[in-house]
């Protein structure tokens, strides 16, 4: 039932789920290529969990399929599909032992050797000599493993991970993102990931899903969508953005020129929006700060007049906050080099970046802000004295 | 410093113990009573003390009827428990887990029997049953008995349901259990300490029934019936082997299953 072997694409056309009047998935098309590591990324309540769910038979769709290889598992049964999910907080069975646990898909499927397959799913996770604990005494990193190998003893087509590591804390976080991402090229299982940590999205999947009120923003590999985000909601979810509000005057070779309070700036056509309004959009890393008055080499996008606000030393590198004299704050991040002078508050500094790095954006430049930190940096911008 | 504030301070540390031997006492006292009689030398009554002696223990169904009256207790007891906690159960499971029609009225009406006094409920149900022909006995105690105890037992099982994790039965299903073996394997399992309590909750409510047993019974002599009638003519001390009996078995099982507990507990 449940064989590797079976193959296919995981692809869902058209998929929708209302609640009564709530849309939580909203026509989701995608196809996830056998042995892929996904990820779908989003702020709660973004859709990412229905979708998985829907995946895994624990809701069923209002609209659209969902085929495995050329098997429409749409409507079957969550025991009916060779699918199966590690839970947000593991739901382990805590009457059974941590054996049982993970010979309880193997017993359910009529399996020859049990005792063979469990033991080896436990030595994968490296907790065989737990096998005849209970639940309960195990610690939650522990608990965590001991999930993904009560799934991944099955084999499955595709194994689902509902924010799995959630609940650990930051350090085994980290220890088990490598994990998975080991286990995930040991057994080649394709692995769909949902998250709202997007450096655990971006460190583990092929390829990310960016989904925002029930629908896919962008998809696409990590660096793709960190480089080239379509949407001002890409932009600010995953990292940190600039994004300049200017107006299009034109073009110049294979770039468009954008006009904002009177500076101008070019961000390739390939990588700008079409419309006359448009964001001037630029990651943090990507800029280089320098003195008022010293040279820009020709050929890089400038911003002039901007004040350091405030600089946060951070070891590797300095984050400043740059106002520009429209009242606009900047990020820039200026690694610790040692060759470049740091700037204190008050320093009127240059700002320039390959115009390559650009990238031109509609919509509103609030949009998937991490509000925490917006909030930092309004509170740091505040007006002093 | 002077004595009275000394006086004072130590009352204040040691309140809350003294105030716990008091309540102990106050709640033990009578079980005592019940002990230190059992071992009285028989007479007519069992009122005062007349020595000690182990005669009753060693022959507890010395008095006439006392031993069938008990047996009558233990049967109707565990037949009405059987009975109230598979139905009850049943209510449980339908009442936390489906949306129907009349669900919310359900859940007040099992509230019904808990909180209508017991005196009227036994004189409507001889009114039901003398106005039904139905032959007063067995049957009709039993039927009362698991009337009244079904809603204690739906509570207790409600609750345990209402505990339990609903993403570990998707687990379940999502590990190729179907809906009869989730239920088999890990709801039934899980929910069990529930059902079992409710059902010891069901026989102590049934074993103990007296003012509805009194209505319903007909000539048949229960327990408590027997203790009641007695009562007029002085309780002989068998009656208070068998309840000293009870309450150190009652005991023993508690503390079987606490050191049960303690050792898997230790051993895991």
């Amino acid at each position: 039932m449940a064989t590797a072997e079976a193959g296919g694409d995981l692809r869902l056309s058209g998929v929708t789920k209302r609640f009564s009047a709530f849309t939580a998935v909203d026509g989701i098309d995608l196809t996830i290529a056998q042995g892929e590591f996904f990820a779908m990324l989003g702020p709660s309540g973004c859709g990412k969990t229905t979708t998985l769910r829907m995946v895994a038979g624990l809701e069923e769709p209002t609209e659209g399929s969902i085929h495995l290889g050329d098997l429409d598992v749409t409507h079957k049964k969550p025991y009916q599909r060779p699918v199966n999910t590690v839970f947000q907080n593991y739901a382990l069975f805590p009457h059974l032992t941590i054996f049982e646990n993970v010979a309880f898909g193997l017993r359910r499927r009529g399996v020859k050797d049990v005792k063979k397959q469990a033991t080896d799913a436990l030595d994968l996770v490296e907790l065989g000599h737990l096998a005849q604990r209970k639940p309960a005494q195990l610690s939650g990193g522990q608990q965590q493993r001991i999930a993904l190998a009560r799934a991944v003893v099955n084999r499955p087509q595709v194994l689902l991970l509902d924010e799995p590591l959630g609940a650990l804390d930051l350090k085994l976080r980290r220890q088990m993102q490598i994990e998975l991402k080991r286990i995930q090229t040991e057994v080649g299982i394709t692995f769909v990931h949902v998250t709202h940590d997007q450096e655990e999205a971006m460190t583990m999947a092929d390829r990310v899903a960016v989904m925002n009120h029930g629908k896919i923003e962008q998809l696409g590999a990590p660096s793709d969508l960190y480089e080239s985000p379509d949407t001002t909601f890409v932009a600010n979810f995953l990292g940190q953005s600039n994004l300049v509000p200017g107006t299009r005057t034109g073009t110049d070779g294979g770039y468009v020129v954008i006009e904002s309070h009177g500076q101008k700036a070019r961000i390739l056509q390939s990588r700008c929006v079409p419309g006359s309004d448009l964001l001037l959009g630029v990651r943090p890393e990507k800029i280089r700060i320098q003195e008022a008055g010293d040279e820009v080499p020709t050929g890089l996008n400038r911003l002039t007049g901007g004040v350091v606000v405030d600089a946060s030393y951070l070891g590797v590198s300095t984050q400043y906050l740059v106002r520009l004299p429209w009242g606009q704050n900047l990020t820039v991040f200026s690694q610790n080099l040692g060759i470049t002078e740091r700037f204190r508050d008050g320093s009127a500094v240059t700002l320039a970046w390959e115009p390559d790095h650009s990238f031109g954006l509609a919509g509103d430049a609030a949009a998937g802000v991490d509000e925490e930190a917006a909030a930092l940096a309004a509170a740091a911008s505040a007006p002093q004295g | 410093m002077s004595t009275g504030i000394k006086a004072r301070r130590w009352l204040g540390r040691h309140a809350l113990h003294i105030y716990g031997v008091l309540a102990f006492a106050y709640i033990f006292t009578p079980i005592a009573y019940v002990m230190v009689f059992s071992f009285n030398r028989p007479a007519r009554s069992n009122l005062t003390w007349r020595g000690f002696t182990l005669e009753n223990w060693t022959n507890p169904c010395n008095a006439p009827d006392v031993c069938n009256a008990l047996g009558n207790s233990l049967k109707i007891g565990v037949a009405s428990t059987v009975i109230a906690t598979v139905l009850g159960t049943m209510v449980a499971f339908a009442l936390a887990r489906y949306r129907f029609r009349g669900r919310t009225t359900t859940n007040l009406l099992i509230f019904l029997p808990m909180a209508t006094p017991e005196v009227v409920l036994a004189a409507s149900l001889l009114t039901l049953f003398l106005n039904m022909r139905v032959q007063l006995g067995f049957t009709t105690i039993i039927i009362a008995h698991v009337m009244f105890s079904i809603s204690f037992v739906v509570v207790a099982v409600k609750a345990r349901i209402a505990s339990l994790d609903p993403r570990l039965e998707q687990a379940a299903q999502d590990l190729y259990a179907g809906e009869f073996e989730t239920f088999r394997r890990i709801t039934l399992p899980l929910v069990a300490p529930g059902i079992a309590g409710a059902a010891l909750l069901a026989f102590s409510l049934s074993f103990d029934d007296f003012i509805i047993t009194n209505f319903v019974s007909g000539d048949v002599n229960t327990f408590p019936k027997f203790v009641y009638v007695s009562a007029g003519r002085g309780i002989p001390a068998d009656a208070y082997v068998i309840g000293s009996a009870m309450f150190l078995l009652a005991m023993a099982i508690v503390l079987a299953a606490e050191l049960f507990r303690w050792r898997r507990a230790k051993n895991l």
